[in-house]
């Protein structure tokens, strides 16, 4: 692979380089479509606009707009029917101008060869993320997300894998790669082997989740390591965010991964030339296929970059703890059933087919009250935070971010007062039947959901079914209260998150201060709403529309009067 | 039911006349078949005529286009011939065999990319009335050097001599574009049609790629094209040429400079706009006894700026859009950059039956208004039988772009009608766009035979138009596909399952049970039992 080995190449990336380090406030959308026609590319480029909900403070945006430019290489005798994708994500604070270069040097250096069997498109997009989304829905020309862009010039049929590419600094210590995309979805397996095999084969220092891999699996460090590799992964799935701009073509089943070039101040340092020669030998793998990627697992965690653990071993453990919600259900309708053939006998002899619907009837009537109401919470905690946001600012001196976050922590709590509010509902005889009953609804409900969330993102239905399934499944009206309320509160879905939040940063060896962890959880609140809204995250709907209500009905039977 | 030629796989069509071969894509066929009947034949005339044209495209690459024509004035269909000379004889006994009436046949791999490389410079024959004209297309079928080799055989000189000389596989292909095609039809003897003869046209056109062999310079000539020169005409050849357009783009002449310097120049209009093409006749002793060979170099005098190339008055795309393996939409946009004229554009779509087209959701949409078709054929796929079939005849609108759209469903195929496991996807035939495009320049009528044969291929039947047939890309769809494993563990599940089961439950049921008396005594009793039979006394 001779790629940069001449020294004009290299000549010319260093001008690249130096041209990019130039303090810039836009993408040089001119520049890159001159410099990649120059190359022999066939250049477009798209505008796209989007306004946020509300304003996003992390990243200092709120009316965005920007544009994406990307040249299609096209593969001499083929008729543009697949492709792949190289895709650096461009913004303004420059950080990652060293990947721009890098991406028109391979560019270059592609170009001249005549191996190509697919097209590949070398897409540079602006605002990180925004682009990406906006690109990928006009490539695929759908509107999911609301995002205005202007329809797409140039395609190259359908894309078979992308590569993101982020580099930090020109110095390059080590590599590490991100496959956890939107909403848990992971690439192929074999997209990943493919560059853990270039990483051993150019001698790169690879990391996943930013740990190093442990060589020695015999002693318990290496074990050990690879667990914390692991709950890394677990976490990040769980949350359901692209962790780079390949997350969000894993929607349209391309197989993508990102690569992150990382200065992390080792000795051993390597230059572009040695990220290059692994991106095309992957490019070039890539191009060879003669089938989608599928023969790999879709499903997995990794431990380490070498490892991984399989669906078929870590799908029984939440099979288990699920279990343990349908067991207790089965108890709950047994007592029931039982409580049910008991009033029947003290109601004596007018007949058991005479008093077993009322008695039915009374169960279920004093049950709609509860579902409906914690359902509209859940519904008010959807919708209310971004609707009202304007109201908010209005009235409270704070900003329109800040007022989200607020009103979402504001109505969450606000559901806790919900048993008090409901009881005059509920029927005053059987009273036990009542909250058995409900108890039972509440746990085929969260059955239901964790075991359909377990199935499409394994990391947040095992978390949640870790932290929920013993808490609801002890949860009674009689006993220690207060304890059970503790409980409780401690395993819902918003304490979770902050539990996550902090156990995230332990594992990174960055541990978090209660202040800190607080902001970040802020934060983490308004960018789950934001990225909702613009890439379809579905953490936000799931955890508002579905597990808040359910873990409401619980505090409900733990109130029940 | 005629024999065709390519492979087993193959879905034809029953088309309406104005489609015929010009070839975006691997493989393509087309006949036409019918009852011959023609008058009585003269004594058989055959002669032969090579072409070769470069054309520098508005991109910088250079497209080579071959002819060779074999007009062979004969009754071909009528009477056993049996002695041929310049006409092969393969091609021959199929015409008599199936009294074939036309065939256009086409290999190509790659795609031409109208909107940088201009319209494509060979089309098909406007042909016309057909009794019945069948149609298909091989996406994905790789074209090679095997398929190169017999198309060489047919030519009379072989790659001998002539201008066949350069027809070196490794060169050709070695390039962004390669298509070989055969076209066989009738063309009149005279303006009454009394008698007609026998045309046969061997083209191939490749487009070198200026980026990859030039390294960024844009000059060219035969020997770095080709690595051959040419030497001395096919003496069977009647006509030998060699064409070069050197037709500048921009307005101040004399952007490209060919050497040597060519005896004549031919000017013409050529779809739509005004060519000057120097001229170079093999048979011209000046031209090759001078060295011996003739290596024709193009030279761009001036850089050709990075400004964008003229953009074609149509051009096409065509894209697969949505996501999931349920639903999708295949969308063409059609664009017509010219500035005040509309022009009317008639869209050819087979769509394989297995893309359930919804027929309702058909939009078409021309700055940002409904357009209705002026006229819509529709026929109905029939599962495993034959494909959708749908051709429209739309207005397309000045300077605008027109987007045709249509909803798909994905069928669930039978099992064993997957293609093997690792497979790209099912490709779907590109649609075809037939058009009579405005011309810039008007041109004048020519006389067929006297005129080169890069002309007379298309045409013209009135000057202000020109027509222009065009083939968008094909496309890959992925189909709902079953983890073939998974049948494959289920039946080893169920046997085992099965077979122990029955096994024991077969044990159960067909055993008869009686009790048995425990035995007693065991290892001493029976001892004493061999003993007793020893002795010949009776067991115990």
């Amino acid at each position: 692979m001779g790629l940069l080995s001449d020294p004009v190449r290299r000549r010319a990336l260093a001008r690249l380089v130096l041209r990019l380090n130039a303090p810039l406030w836009a993408l040089p959308v001119a520049w890159l479509e001159r410099t990649m026609q120059s190359v022999g590319l066939e250049v477009y480029t798209q505008s796209f606009s989007r306004q946020l909900p509300f304003p996003d403070e992390t990243h200092e945006r709120y009316m965005v707009s920007g544009t994406n430019v990307y040249g299609i290489l096209r593969a001499p005798r083929a008729a543009s029917t697949e492709s792949l994708v190289l895709t650096v994500p461009c913004s303004s604070d420059s950080t990652n101008n060293q990947a721009v270069g890098l991406l028109l040097a391979l560019a270059a250096h592609f170009r001249g060869q005549i191996y190509w069997a697919k097209d590949i498109i070398f897409l540079v997009t602006e605002h990180d993320l925004l682009g990406t989304e906006a690109w990928l829905e006009a490539y695929h020309d759908v509107n999911v997300t609301g995002i205005q862009s202007s329809p797409l010039q140039g395609r190259a049929g359908a894309i078979q894998a992308a590569v993101a590419l982020e580099l930090s600094s020109d110095v390059v210590t080590s590599l590490d790669v991100a496959v956890e995309g939107l909403n848990g979805q992971l690439p192929n397996l074999d997209l990943l082997n493919l560059f853990q095999t270039f990483c051993q084969k150019g001698g790169l220092l690879c990391t996943l989740q930013g740990k190093l891999q442990s060589q020695d699996w015999t002693s318990l460090d290496g074990p050990l390591q690879g667990l914390q590799t692991l709950l890394l992964m677990v976490l990040r799935q769980a949350s359901g965010r692209p962790h780079g701009p390949h997350g969000l073509f894993l929607r349209y089943r391309v197989e993508a991964l990102t690569l992150r070039g990382i200065n992390s101040f080792r000795q051993y340092k390597y230059d572009l030339v040695a990220v290059g020669k692994t991106l095309e030998g992957m490019f070039r793998k890539l191009n060879h296929l003669l089938e989608r990627l599928h023969q790999s697992f879709f499903l997995y965690l990794l431990p380490a970059l070498s490892r991984f653990v399989s669906i078929g071993l870590y799908m029984p453990a939440a099979g288990f703890l699920l279990l343990v919600l349908g067991l207790k259900a089965l108890e709950l309708w047994m007592q029931l059933h039982e409580a049910g053939v008991g009033l029947e006998e003290t109601g004596g002899g007018s007949g058991p087919s005479a008093l077993h619907p009322p008695a039915q009837g009374v169960g279920l009537t004093s049950l709609v009250a509860p579902l409906l109401i914690s359902q509209a919470m859940g519904v008010a905690l959807y919708i209310l935070p971004v609707l009202g946001q304007h109201v908010a600012t209005q009235h409270f001196p704070v900003a329109e971010a800040e007022a989200v976050v607020l009103t979402l922590l504001a109505i969450y709590a606000a559901g806790l007062a919900l048993p008090h509010s409901t009881h005059w509902v509920v029927s005053p005889q059987a009273p036990d039947r009542g909250w058995m009953a409900l108890k039972l609804v509440a746990l085929i409900y969260l059955a239901l959901q964790l075991g359909c969330i377990a199935l499409t993102n394994f990391s947040l239905g095992f978390l949640l079914a870790a932290t929920m399934v013993p808490t609801a499944a002890v949860t009674k009206p009689h006993g220690p209260r207060p304890l059970y309320a503790a409980l409780l509160v401690l395993t819902s879905p918003a304490a979770t998150l902050l539990g996550s939040l902090f156990l995230w940063r332990e594992l990174q060896e960055a541990p978090l201060s209660l202040a800190e962890g607080w902001q970040l959880f802020l934060t983490a609140l308004a960018q789950g709403v934001l990225e909702h809204y613009t890439y379809g995250a579905l953490l936000f709907p799931l955890l508002a529309l579905g597990l808040y209500p359910c873990w409401l009905l619980f505090w409900n039977v733990l109130f029940w009067k | 039911m005629p024999a065709v030629h390519g492979g087993e796989r193959r879905w034809e069509a029953e088309a309406a006349p104005g489609m015929a071969a010009a070839r975006p894509l691997a493989l393509l066929v087309l006949l036409v078949l019918g009852p011959g009947g023609w008058g009585f034949a003269d004594p058989p005339r055959d002669s032969l005529r090579e072409e070769l044209v470069i054309t520098p495209l508005p991109s910088g690459d250079v497209a080579a286009t071959f002819q060779f024509r074999t007009r062979w004035d004969s009754e071909l269909q009528r009477e056993g011939v049996s002695h041929y000379r310049l006409f092969p004889k393969a091609l021959g006994q199929l015409i008599s065999k199936y009294s074939l009436r036309e065939l256009h046949l086409s290999f190509t791999q790659g795609f031409w990319r109208t909107r940088y490389w201009g319209p494509p410079f060979l089309q098909a024959p406007s042909d016309t009335d057909h009794y019945f004209l069948r149609y298909a297309v091989l996406p994905r079928e790789v074209v090679c050097t095997e398929n190169l080799t017999p198309w060489k055989k047919l030519l009379p000189c072989s790659s001998k001599a002539g201008l066949s000389v350069l027809l070196k596989a490794d060169r050709l292909f070695h390039t962004s574009y390669h298509s070989q095609a055969v076209h066989i039809r009738p063309v009149c003897r005279n303006a009454h049609c009394t008698s007609i003869s026998w045309e046969l046209r061997q083209t191939l056109s490749v487009v070198f790629d200026a980026f990859i062999t030039g390294q960024g310079k844009k000059d060219w000539s035969l020997f770095r094209m080709f690595s051959r020169t040419l030497t001395e005409p096919c003496p069977l050849a009647s006509e030998s040429r060699v064409y070069v357009d050197i037709t500048s783009y921009n307005q101040d002449n004399e952007t490209l400079e060919v050497n040597p310097l060519p005896t004549t120049t031919y000017q013409d209009v050529i779809l739509g706009t005004r060519k000057t093409y120097a001229v170079y006749d093999l048979h011209d002793t000046a031209i090759i006894n001078n060295s011996r060979n003739l290596n024709l170099q193009l030279k761009w005098k001036k850089p050709p700026e990075n400004e964008a190339p003229p953009v074609p008055f149509l051009h096409a795309q065509r894209y697969v859009s949505g996501y999931g393996l349920q639903k999708g939409e295949l969308s063409t946009l059609l664009y017509n950059t010219h500035p005040y004229r509309a022009f009317p554009v008639l869209l050819l779509d087979t769509v394989p039956w297995y893309l359930r087209l919804y027929v309702h959701t058909l939009t078409i949409t021309s700055k940002g208004k409904e357009n209705k078709p002026s006229y819509i054929h529709y026929q109905p796929a029939q599962d495993r039988l034959q494909p959708h079939l749908l051709e429209m005849l739309i207005q397309l609108p000045a300077n605008s772009v027109t987007k045709v759209s249509i909803q798909f469903e994905r069928a669930l195929l039978k099992w064993t009608e997957y293609t093997p496991d690792p497979n790209h996807g099912f490709y779907v035939s590109p649609s075809v766009l037939s058009a009579l495009v405005p011309s810039m320049v008007a041109a004048k009528p020519v006389d067929w035979e006297e005129s080169p044969l890069f002309n007379s291929l298309f045409p013209v039947s009135d000057g202000s138009n020109y027509f222009v047939r065009l083939y968008t890309e094909p496309l890959l769809v992925n189909l709902p596909t079953p983890d073939f494993s998974m049948p494959y563990n289920v039946i080893c599940l169920t046997c085992t399952v099965v077979a122990v089961c029955y096994g024991s439950f077969y044990n159960l049921l067909t055993r008869t049970f009686r009790i048995e008396e425990p035995s007693t005594g065991g290892l001493a009793k029976r001892l004493a039992n061999l003993i007793r039979r020893a002795r010949g006394v009776p067991p115990l």
